[in-house]
C-alpha cells in the first residue's frame, strides 16, 4: 500500500451519496477515519432519496420483527435530535391511516396491534369526530382512524445534503461525479475500488448506492443471486395556496401497494400525493406517466374528495429498490463471502427514516468486525442553515441585506429566493453546480412558474459563480444544457 | 425617496406606466412605480414583434416602441421609479414592503395603490403532461426572453404546444433564428391566438398546426428528445392509437396566462375565480378601499391597448381617491356573464358614481361566432338597456365596449341590483 499516493487512500470509500450514504459518513465522521464518498451524479441526492414521500414514518407499517420494523422506530426516534443539529425543517404532523367503511376499520385494529408490537410510541385510535375535528377537509365517510404523532416530515434534500455537509465539515471528502466501475481485491480482500476519476484504495467499502447495489455486488463477485428491481413511484405536488391539510394521511395499506397513496404536507407547505407502484426494467427510468396520474389523483380524491387537478404545480417519480429477498426486507450485511465490503441494499420504504438506524447498525456491524472506532475531540454534530430569505421576518430580512446586498434582489418570486442564497448554495461544501442543485437546496423554481421567470437569471449566475459559459450550464448534469447556441450563430445547425 | 406617496404602483409595464401617467395628469403628485425588472415595459421589450397600438396610437408598433412611448411620457413627468425591486406583502391598509439590492429592504405607504403585476404562464405541471423532467422544456415567454433579449437559442428543434398568440409569435421568431418548428399543437378544435398571427406566423412560414391533439408524453433523460402526440375527441379524452413520436429538442408552452394575484391575496383582496383577477368595479377598484387593479392582472387581455386604457381608468381613480378621498359608490350593483360569456369585468358597477360618465365593458366570450352578434346588456328582469353589434366574436379576441353612463339612468331610478351581459347570433 506503501506506493499509494496519500490522497488516494481512505479508511473507508462510500459508493452512493443518498441519505443512507449521508448519514453513514456523518456517523463515521465522529471518527479519527478518512472517509471518501463517491457518487456518480452531478449532486448528491439524486436517487430514491430525491424523489419519495419524505416522511418519517412512525413504523406502524412494517412486519414486525423484521430489520424494516426495528430500524424504522429506532430512526424516527434518532430524527427528531438530528434535524435540530443538522438545522433543516422538519413539520411534527403526526399522521392518520384512514379507515373508509367497516371493513377497513378491522385494518386498522390489526395495525394498532402491529404497531404496540413494533414499539411505536403514543398511538392511538380516533373516532369519525376525533379526525374531522383535525382534517375537516378529509372523507365524511371516514369511520375511524390510527393516530401515529411520531409520525413528521422533513425536506429530502436538505437532510441528506445537511447530513453530508456535516460529514464534510468533519473531515470527510466527497467527490461528485465520480462513478464506481470496479472493485480492486487481493486475495478474496477488497482493497480498493476503481472509478472514472482514478482509483482509491480503503480498508472497507460501504455499498449504499441504491437501485444499483445488486450490480455492486456482483463486481465483487458475490450475491449473484441478489436482484434489485426498480418500482416507480409518481407524485403531484399542489398549490400550496388552493389546498392546505395538517398532516399525513395513509389509506389503509394492502399487500400490492404497500402503505398506498398517502397525501402529505411538505416542509414547504404544499400537500404532495402519491406514490403509486409499478415495477420496471429500466433503472434511469423515472418519468411520469398518465395512467400513474390518475390513478394516485383517484385514490387520494377517495380521502380527500376536495383535490383538484387544476391545482397541481409539479410532478414526479421515484425508484423504489426493491430487493428479491424472500422475506422483503432490508439486507445490511458485511459480507461473508469477500473481506471488505459492507453491503446495504434493498432500502426502500421506511429507507428515509431508517438511515440514522442503518448508519447505527453499520457502525456496530464493523465493531464486531474488529474495526476499533477512537472518537475525535473536536467532533461538531451541528450543521448550520444559510439564510432562507422567505422564512424571515421583516426585520431580519434588513439586517440581511444590510450585510450582503445580494439578499435584496429576488431571483425566483414565487418562492422569494434572492441572489444571495444563489450564490451561497454554489459555494457550499457540497457545490451546486446545476439549475436543479440549486433549486434543490433553494426551493427556487418550485412555486407557481416553475421556473419560467428564474431560469434565465439562475442560468446567468451559475455561469458567472462557476466561471463557465452560458451554454455549459446544466439543468441536472450530463447532457441537459439549456442553452444551444447564440442568435444569429448558426454554425452548430445542423 | 419618500416613506408616503399619493399613488404606489405595483409593476411598470403598460398597465402601471399607463395608471403613473393619468394618476399624475388627475393631480396626484407623489407617484411611484416600482418594477421588478431593471427596465421599464413590463413583457413588451421582449415583444420584438409587430402589432402593438392599433386603438391607441392607431399605428401598427412593436412592442420595446409601444412601451418607449409612455416610459418616455412618464420620465417627462417626472414620475418616480424604482428599478430590480420586487414587493414582497402588501397590508390592507396600504402598507407595502419592497426590496432590492440598493435600497434594501422599504416599507412604504400609499394612499392609493395601483395592482399592475400582469400575469405569468401557465406551466407544463398545470396541465399534467406526464414524461421526463428533461431540459428543453419552456414555457413560450421564457424561451422569448431567451432569444430577444439574452440572445440565447434554447433549442434547434420545437415543438409547440398551444395556439395563442406568443406560442405563435414564437414559431416565427424561432424560424428566423434559425430553428426548425416541426408542429403547432392544439387541443381545442379552434385556434386560441389570433387570426392575424396564425396567417402571418404560421402559414406565411409553412409551419403545420394540429387541432385537436395534445402531448401524451415527454420523452428524453437529459435533454427532450422526442414528443408523443395524440388527438383527442370533443370532450378532451385522448384517442388510443393516434399517437405519433414526433423527434425534438425543445417543447414550447403557449398553454395559457395567468393573472399574477399572489400579492392581492396579502393583501385580503377579493379574486373572481373566472378571470383569477380581483373583482373590480367600473373605477378599477377592488373590494379593498384605495387599492385598484389594471390590466392582466384583472383579466387576461389580447391587445396591450386595451391594457393601457384600463392602466388610466385606475390611474385616474387612485388618483382621486388619493386627493379627496373619493368615496365609494352607494349603489353597487353586479354585472354578471350571461348566455354564451365566460367573463365580464368590471364585475360592479358604482350607479350612483356613474352620472353622465362613460365606462369600460370588456368581456370574452365562451365559443366561436364565425357570423355577427349582438351584445346585449339586461336587467335582470330582462328589460334591455343597451344593444352592441359586433363582426364576429371568439373566445380568443376580448371584446371591449364603451357604454354611455346615460344607458344606465334608467336603471338607477329602477330597483335593480345586477345586470347581464348576453351574447347572440343575429
Amino acid at each position: 500500500m506503501n506506493s499509494v499516493k496519500d490522497n488516494k487512500y481512505f479508511d473507508i470509500i462510500i459508493i452512493g451519496a443518498g441519505i443512507v450514504g449521508a448519514m453513514i459518513a456523518r456517523i463515521l465522521s465522529k471518527y479519527k477515519l478518512n472517509i471518501l464518498i463517491i457518487e456518480k451524479e452531478v449532486d448528491i441526492c439524486m436517487g430514491a432519496s430525491a424523489a419519495n414521500s419524505a416522511i418519517l414514518h412512525s413504523g406502524c407499517d412494517p412486519k414486525p420483527g423484521s430489520l424494516k420494523a426495528e430500524l424504522n422506530v429506532k430512526g424516527n426516534k434518532y430524527w427528531k435530535n438530528i434535524v435540530n443539529e443538522l438545522q433543516i425543517p422538519c413539520k411534527e404532523t403526526g399522521s392518520f391511516v384512514i379507515a373508509i367503511g367497516e371493513e377497513e376499520l378491522e385494518t386498522i385494529w390489526h395495525l394498532y396491534k402491529r404497531s404496540i408490537y413494533n414499539k411505536v410510541p403514543k398511538i392511538k385510535i380516533l373516532r369519525k369526530d376525533e379526525i374531522l375535528y383535525k382534517e375537516p377537509k378529509l372523507n365524511p365517510e371516514v369511520t375511524g382512524a390510527l393516530w401515529t404523532p411520531t409520525t413528521a416530515v422533513v425536506d429530502p434534500f436538505e437532510a441528506t445534503i445537511a447530513a453530508c455537509e456535516n460529514a464534510i465539515n468533519n473531515g470527510s471528502k466527497l467527490l461528485l461525479s465520480t462513478q464506481f466501475k470496479e472493485f480492486i481485491i487481493e486475495k478474496n480482500k477488497i482493497v480498493g475500488i476503481k472509478t472514472n476519476n482514478g482509483d482509491f484504495y480503503s480498508r472497507w467499502v460501504i455499498n449504499s448506492s441504491g437501485i444499483y447495489a445488486d450490480e455492486v455486488m456482483h463486481k465483487a463477485g458475490i450475491r449473484s443471486d441478489y436482484k434489485i428491481t426498480p418500482r416507480r413511484g409518481e407524485y403531484l405536488v399542489f398549490d400550496e395556496s388552493k389546498v392546505k391539510l395538517n398532516t399525513v394521511l395513509y389509506p389503509v395499506p394492502n399487500k400490492e401497494i404497500g402503505k398506498g397513496t398517502l397525501i402529505s404536507t411538505t416542509t414547504h407547505g404544499n400537500v404532495m400525493i402519491g406514490p403509486n407502484a409499478e415495477f420496471i426494467e429500466d433503472k434511469a427510468s423515472t418519468e411520469t406517466t398518465k395512467s400513474g396520474i390518475s390513478e394516485i389523483l383517484k385514490n387520494a380524491k377517495r380521502l380527500l374528495p376536495s383535490l383538484n387537478e387544476k391545482d397541481v404545480i409539479a410532478q414526479y417519480a421515484g425508484l423504489r429498490a426493491t430487493s428479491n429477498l424472500e422475506n422483503g426486507d432490508f439486507l445490511i450485511e458485511i459480507s461473508e463471502d469477500v473481506q471488505g465490503l459492507v453491503n446495504i441494499g434493498g432500502i426502500e420504504s421506511p429507507g428515509f427514516v431508517s438511515a440514522p438506524a442503518i448508519a447505527e447498525m453499520i457502525i456496530e456491524l464493523l465493531k464486531q468486525a474488529g474495526e476499533k472506532f477512537e472518537e475525535k475531540e473536536n467532533w461538531n454534530p451541528v450543521r448550520k442553515a444559510r439564510p432562507c430569505f422567505r422564512k424571515l421576518s421583516h426585520l431580519e430580512r434588513a439586517e440581511l441585506i444590510k450585510k450582503n446586498p445580494a439578499y435584496g434582489r429576488i431571483v425566483c418570486r414565487c418562492e422569494e429566493v434572492t441572489e444571495g442564497e444563489i450564490v451561497d448554495a454554489i459555494h457550499s461544501p457540497v457545490p451546486a453546480l446545476t439549475y436543479d442543485a440549486v433549486k434543490r437546496r433553494t426551493w427556487l423554481g418550485t412555486g407557481r412558474c416553475q421556473g419560467c421567470f428564474d431560469y434565465p437569471r439562475v442560468i446567468e449566475i451559475l455561469a458567472r459563480e462557476l466561471n463557465i459559459a452560458v451554454r455549459d450550464v446544466t439543468k441536472c448534469g450530463n447532457n441537459s444544457n439549456f442553452i444551444f447556441r447564440r442568435t444569429k450563430d448558426v454554425e452548430i445547425i445542423k | 425617496m419618500k416613506k408616503i406617496y399619493d399613488v404606489l404602483i405595483i409593476g411598470g409595464g403598460p398597465a402601471g406606466l399607463a395608471a403613473g401617467i393619468e394618476a399624475i395628469k388627475t393631480g396626484a403628485k407623489d407617484i411611484l412605480i416600482i418594477e421588478r425588472d431593471s427596465v421599464l415595459g413590463g413583457i413588451l421589450p421582449q415583444c420584438i414583434h409587430n402589432g402593438f397600438g392599433s386603438v391607441i396610437f392607431k399605428k401598427d408598433y412593436p412592442g420595446p416602441q409601444y412601451a418607449q412611448n409612455f416610459i418616455d411620457e412618464v420620465d417627462k413627468l417626472g414620475i418616480e421609479v424604482l428599478l430590480d425591486t420586487m414587493v414582497l406583502d402588501i397590508t390592507p391598509d396600504r402598507r407595502i414592503f419592497a426590496t432590492n439590492s440598493i435600497d434594501g429592504y422599504l416599507e412604504l405607504e400609499g394612499k392609493s395603490i395601483v395592482l399592475a403585476m400582469g400575469c405569468r404562464e401557465r406551466t407544463r405541471s398545470q396541465i399534467r403532461i406526464p414524461g421526463t423532467r428533461a431540459a428543453g422544456i419552456f414555457t413560450a415567454g421564457t424561451v422569448q426572453r431567451f432569444v430577444n433579449i439574452e440572445g440565447y437559442m434554447p433549442g434547434n428543434k420545437f415543438v409547440i404546444l398551444g395556439s395563442g398568440d406568443i406560442g405563435m409569435i414564437m414559431a416565427r421568431r424561432l424560424k428566423l433564428e434559425g430553428a426548425s418548428v416541426e408542429k403547432v399543437i392544439e387541443i381545442m378544435p379552434f385556434l386560441t391566438g389570433l387570426r392575424r398571427n396564425y396567417v402571418q406566423c404560421l402559414q406565411d412560414f409553412g409551419i403545420p398546426l394540429v387541432l385537436q391533439h395534445t402531448i401524451k408524453r415527454i420523452i428524453g433523460k437529459n435533454r427532450v428528445e422526442a414528443v408523443e402526440i395524440i388527438k383527442v375527441d370533443d370532450n378532451f379524452n385522448m384517442i388510443n392509437g393516434t399517437e405519433e413520436v414526433i423527434a425534438c429538442d425543445s417543447l414550447l408552452l403557449s398553454v395559457g396566462l395567468i393573472p399574477e394575484n399572489e400579492l392581492s391575496k396579502k393583501a385580503s383582496i377579493a379574486i373572481d375565480n373566472i378571470t383569477g383577477g380581483p373583482y373590480v368595479d367600473e373605477n378599477m377598484e377592488t373590494n379593498i378601499n384605495g387599492i385598484f387593479a389594471a390590466g392582466n392582472v384583472v383579466n387576461i387581455h389580447d391587445l396591450v391597448d386595451y391594457v393601457t386604457e384600463a392602466g388610466y381608468i385606475a390611474g385616474r381613480n387612485a388618483a382621486l381617491h388619493a386627493l379627496h378621498h373619493q368615496r365609494r359608490g352607494l349603489n353597487r350593483i353586479s354585472i354578471e356573464r350571461g348566455k354564451n360569456v365566460n367573463n365580464v369585468v368590471p364585475q360592479f358597477i358604482n350607479l350612483d358614481l356613474i352620472e353622465d360618465k362613460s365606462f369600460l365593458l370588456q368581456l370574452r366570450v365562451n365559443k366561436v361566432f364565425d357570423k355577427k352578434v349582438k351584445v346585449e346588456i339586461t336587467e335582470d328582469d330582462g328589460t334591455i338597456i343597451a344593444t352592441y353589434r359586433e363582426n364576429y366574436a371568439r373566445p380568443a379576441e376580448m371584446i371591449a365596449l364603451k357604454i354611455k353612463g346615460d344607458k344606465l339612468s334608467h336603471v338607477v331610478s329602477k330597483n335593480c341590483y345586477k345586470l347581464k351581459v348576453n351574447v347572440t347570433e343575429i
